[in-house]
Parts: structure tokens; sequence; C-alpha cells
């Protein structure tokens, strides 16, 4: 059948759905990073607000710096667990 | 009229263009004609996938809307719209390498090549070319009248000629480059959104008198503005919590993304462009919609939420400036533009056509068919824009929801669970489609979230249930 052909175990897959799974968990965390600090520091009355960088301290924990550790994750990710993998060139059918 | 920024929106502009042509010539290959015009060869390195995600997801919603809303409900919608920065590394790290490896083996071209190969039925393939058609369809148009106004406010033009103008650079642009020089402009779109927006950004900070000075003056205006609720107060936690599905996870499901997801080079690209697109998306969520609440100060009182961008960019910056930053959101608007079309006509030509149609076609006729799509496309759609019917206004209200409910788990299911099969995927695009229109018409954001989390939940459910159910059925056959 077509879709067993396709499904056949291949190497590659292995590494692809490890990815994927670091990449659920990176949104999860990512997630409750965003949601605690936001809501935790900025369910306060206004008025309580501390500030870090001028911006209230729940935006600037939750935002701007979840931004940085996002991306500082994802760095250390990719060049940590990531592994290269080939793509073999195929004939491409002239159409 | 503004000369100065007239001038060098449309001087950075035409710059943009002609090295995104340039560059597409330089690059003969042996590539099939299909492969090439739609799909750039795969040869995207990291660089340029990181910066053609970024803009072809990150654009007029976000660039022009976006800001408006910020200026209207304040850090709430900031909040909100740094959900996105999922999109950067999620939609990657999802389709990924096995995307990629797959749509290899299968030599698919499209989404709906992909769909087509996975699930071996006629049913899957027109069901999702209808859904491309409609939806990104009616999302370009809205693009257009965007384009159109933008152009329109900065030059004092009327908003016909403004459209025309818009419409005849796109055209041409999409009609002769393709897919890679589309890719390439992105490139460079992305690269002045990133600078354009930190020049904005400073300049309205400083235009405020300082970070602590316009927090205050928001805080002084309306409390609300500074707090995660929104200026009404009526931004939930659950309704913005929601946003991570429409905007962040459901992108996965975007035919614009999904075949930007298959065209990269090797996944040395990929590692650089899931680091690169992080980086970006965040960076240009957080600027641009910082720039919408911050100009609240500044320039009070602003009644369309549209005209916030370049009237604050008029504002803070010497005029030729302006009209370089203000080069960004037009460019992001375009290349949206260019590849929804691109997207449209594929799906025409390749998926119907060829498919369905004329499967011997032979090269020529193929290439002169998708230019030809191309740019009949293009003025069915100004003929839209100019006067745009209801009917067009109403579907672009489905359009991103409609399509992540459609697409999610045909897309995902079908790379990870093998047992998912063309019943289940034929199910689970009719209920997150009719589901999600019914639900936004009658009893819009269940429970307080937005719709599009309810359909997705459904479509999953017949995804699952169908696929399970008719198991059977499918060994015997």
């Amino acid at each position: 059948m077509e879709k067993d052909r396709i499904q056949e175990k291949d190497y590659r897959y292995k590494i692809a759905n490890r990815e994927a799974l670091i990449g659920i968990g990176l949104v999860v965390f990512n997630f409750i990073w965003w949601f605690a600090f936001a809501y935790r520091l900025g369910s306060k009355d206004p008025s309580e607000y501390s500030y870090v960088f001028g911006l209230p301290s729940w935006f600037f924990y939750s935002c701007v710096l979840g931004i940085v550790v996002m991306a500082v994750l994802v760095f250390i990710v990719v060049k940590l667990f990531f592994k290269d993998v080939p793509f073999e060139d195929e004939e491409l059918e002239d159409k | 009229m503004n000369w100065q920024a007239t001038i060098t929106l449309f001087g950075s502009v035409a710059i943009i263009f002609l090295i995104g042509l340039i560059a597409s010539r330089s690059q003969k290959t042996n590539n099939s004609f299909m492969q090439e015009y739609y799909l750039g060869g795969r040869s995207l390195g990291g660089f340029v996938l990181a910066m053609t995600m970024t803009a072809t997801y990150g654009s007029a919603s976000s660039f022009i809307g976006g800001p408006g809303a910020a200026y209207n409900e304040g850090l709430g919608w900031v909040l909100l719209s740094v959900t996105q920065v999922a999109t950067g590394y999620f939609t990657l790290m999802i389709l990924g390498k096995k995307f990629a490896i797959v749509t290899r083996k299968y030599k698919a071209v499209t989404l709906v090549d992909y769909l087509k190969e996975r699930y071996q039925s006629k049913w899957v393939v027109l069901l999702s070319a209808f859904s491309i058609i409609i939806f990104l369809f009616s999302a370009m148009a809205a693009q257009w009248i965007g384009g159109g106004r933008l152009i329109e406010s900065l030059t004092g033009l009327s908003y016909t000629s403004s459209l025309f103008i818009f419409v005849i650079t796109v055209l041409i642009y999409v009609t002769f480059g393709g897919f890679r020089a589309v890719t390439i402009t992105d490139a460079i779109q992305g690269s002045i959104m990133f600078i354009g927006t930190l020049v904005l950004l400073i300049a309205v900070i400083i235009a405020g008198g300082g970070l602590p000075a316009i927090i205050t003056d928001l805080q002084a205006e309306n409390p609300n503005l500074i707090t995660p609720f929104g200026a009404e107060g009526t931004l939930t936690p659950a309704y913005v919590s929601s946003y991570w599905i429409l905007v962040g996870v459901g992108v996965v499901a975007l035919p614009q993304v999904a075949v930007r997801a298959m065209s990269y080079k090797n996944t040395r690209s990929f590692h650089r462009a899931l680091i690169i697109g992080t980086i970006v998306v965040g960076f240009i969520m957080l600027n641009m919609h910082l720039i919408g609440v911050f100009a609240r100060p500044i320039l009070p009182g602003i009644e369309v939420g549209d005209t916030v961008m370049p009237l604050i960019a008029l504002e803070v910056l010497p005029p030729w400036l302006a009209g370089i930053v203000l080069a960004a959101p037009l460019a992001a608007i375009m290349s949206t533009v260019d590849s929804l079309l691109l997207l449209v006509s594929s799906t025409i030509v390749k998926d119907v056509y060829i498919n369905y149609i004329n499967p011997n076609a032979v090269r020529k006729k193929v290439q002169r068919l998708s230019m030809g799509v191309t740019a009949v496309l293009g003025v069915i759609v100004f003929l839209m824009a100019v006067n745009p019917p209801d009917l067009i206004i109403w579907l672009n209200l489905f359009a991103i929801g409609g399509l992540e409910a459609a697409f999610i788990w045909p897309i995902v299911m079908g790379l990870y669970w093998d047992r998912g099969n063309k019943y289940g995927a034929i199910a689970s695009m009719a209920v997150g489609v009719t589901s999600y229109i019914i639900f936004q018409t009658f009893y819009p954001d269940p429970l307080g979230m937005h719709t599009v989390v309810l359909s997705i939940l459904l479509a999953f459910i017949a995804y699952v249930g169908f696929s399970l159910g008719t198991e059977k059925k499918q060994i015997h056959v």
C-alpha cells in the first residue's frame, strides 16, 4: 500500500519526531513563563506595580525577558539536540 | 502630500524589488519549472527562510492593524501579540525535518500535493484546494485594500490610484519573479522591518520623553492601559491565552507558512532559520506593538487604528526617514500578497489543472499557464479591492482561523500518526471549517476563548474518530 511505502522506517524520522517533541516542550514552557509573570505580577492594582527599566514589571518579565529567554533556549536546544540529516537529491521531473 | 516621504518610500520599495529580481535571475538551475517557480528549487538558506517566514506571517494584520489595536488597548495587546514568538520556532520544529523529508519523497511542491500523496483521495485534494482558494483569495483582497490605504495616507493620491500603483508593482513582480524572487524580497523586507521598527521605537521613546514618562502618561490617562487586561478590562486571561492557538501554534496549518517549511536547502539552513526566526519574530512583534502603545501620549485621539503607524512615523522622524521606515509595512503587505498570489495560482494550476484536467501538459504550457493565471488573479483581486464586495470582507474574517481549523490535523496528524486516513482528513476539514464559521457567526468566542480553539478541538475529534472508525474498511480495500 502507498501509505506503507512512505511511512516505512527511516532513521531520520526518529530524529524528526524527537525534535517535534522538543518544539512542544518549548512552547509549553514559553506559555507558562508568559502566563505566570503576566498574571501573577499584573493582577494587582496599577498603583502598586513595581518597574524594571521604566516598564511595569509584569510586562518586562513576561514579554521582554520572555522573548530573550526563548531566543536563548532555542539557540541552546538547536545547538545541543538538533542533528543534521541528509536530504537526498532526487531527480526532479521536468514539468 | 509629503514629497520627501513619498520618494523615499517608493525608492526603497523599487530597490527591494530590483534586488529580488536580479538575484532570482542570476540563479538559473535545471530544476523543473514547477519546483523553481513555486518553491525556488528547494534551496532556501537559513537567513532567507527565517525572514520569509517572518515576512509572510507577521505582516499586514500585525503591521497595520496590530499597532492600531495596541494604541487602543495598551500593554495588554502587546502581551497578546508576543504570543506570536512561538511561530518563530514552533512551526518549523513541528513541520520540521519530517515535512521536508516526506515532501521530497512525494515530490510535493504545494501543501495540496502533500495531502494528495498522503491521503490518496480526490476529495481531500478538492476540499483543500477549495478552502485555499476561497479563504486566501479573500485574505488577499483585504491585504490589497490595506496596501492601497497606506499609500493613500502617505501620498495623498486617491484610493483608486494608490491601489493601482500597488497592484501593478506586485503583479509585475510575482508574475516574472516566482517564489525565489518573492523569498529574497521577503528577506530584505524582514530586515527593513527589523531595523525600521527599532528606529521608530527609539524615536517614539525619545519623543515621549523616555520610558518612565510615557508609562506615567499612560497611567494618568487610564490605569488599565498598563495592565494586562486592556483599556476596558475586557482582555481576560482565557481570551488572551487562546491567541497562543490562533497566532502561535495554529500557524503551522497556514498553507503559505507550510509551503515554506518544505523549501529549505538542508538541515543546516533549517537550524539557522530556527534561531534567527525566533529572535526576529520576537523582536519585531514586541517593538511594533510597543510603538502603537507609546504613540498614544504623543499623538492622542487618533480615530482610525490603521493610520497609527504612518502618522506616528511622520510625527517623530524626518520625512525621508519616515518614508524608508514605512517601506517596511508596505513591503510586508506586498510580500504577503505575493505569497498568497503564488499560492492561489499554484493551487489552480498544479493542484486542479494538472491533477484533473490535463495531466500531460508540457513545460512550456505549464509555464505560460502559471504566469497567466497569476496575472489574471491579480486583476480580479484589483477589481474587488476597488469596490470590495461584502462577501469578501465577511470571508476575510474567517480566513486565518478557517484555514487553521481545516488543515491543522490533516497536516500534523498526517505526518506523525500513521493510522490517520482520508476519511479522518475529510471529516476533520469539514468539521473544522463548518464549526468555525457557525460558531463565529452565532456564538463567537465560546467559553471566553477565541472561536478557533473549540473548532480545532472538534476537528481533532473528527480526525481521530473517523480514522479509527473506518480502519477496518481500509484494510479490506
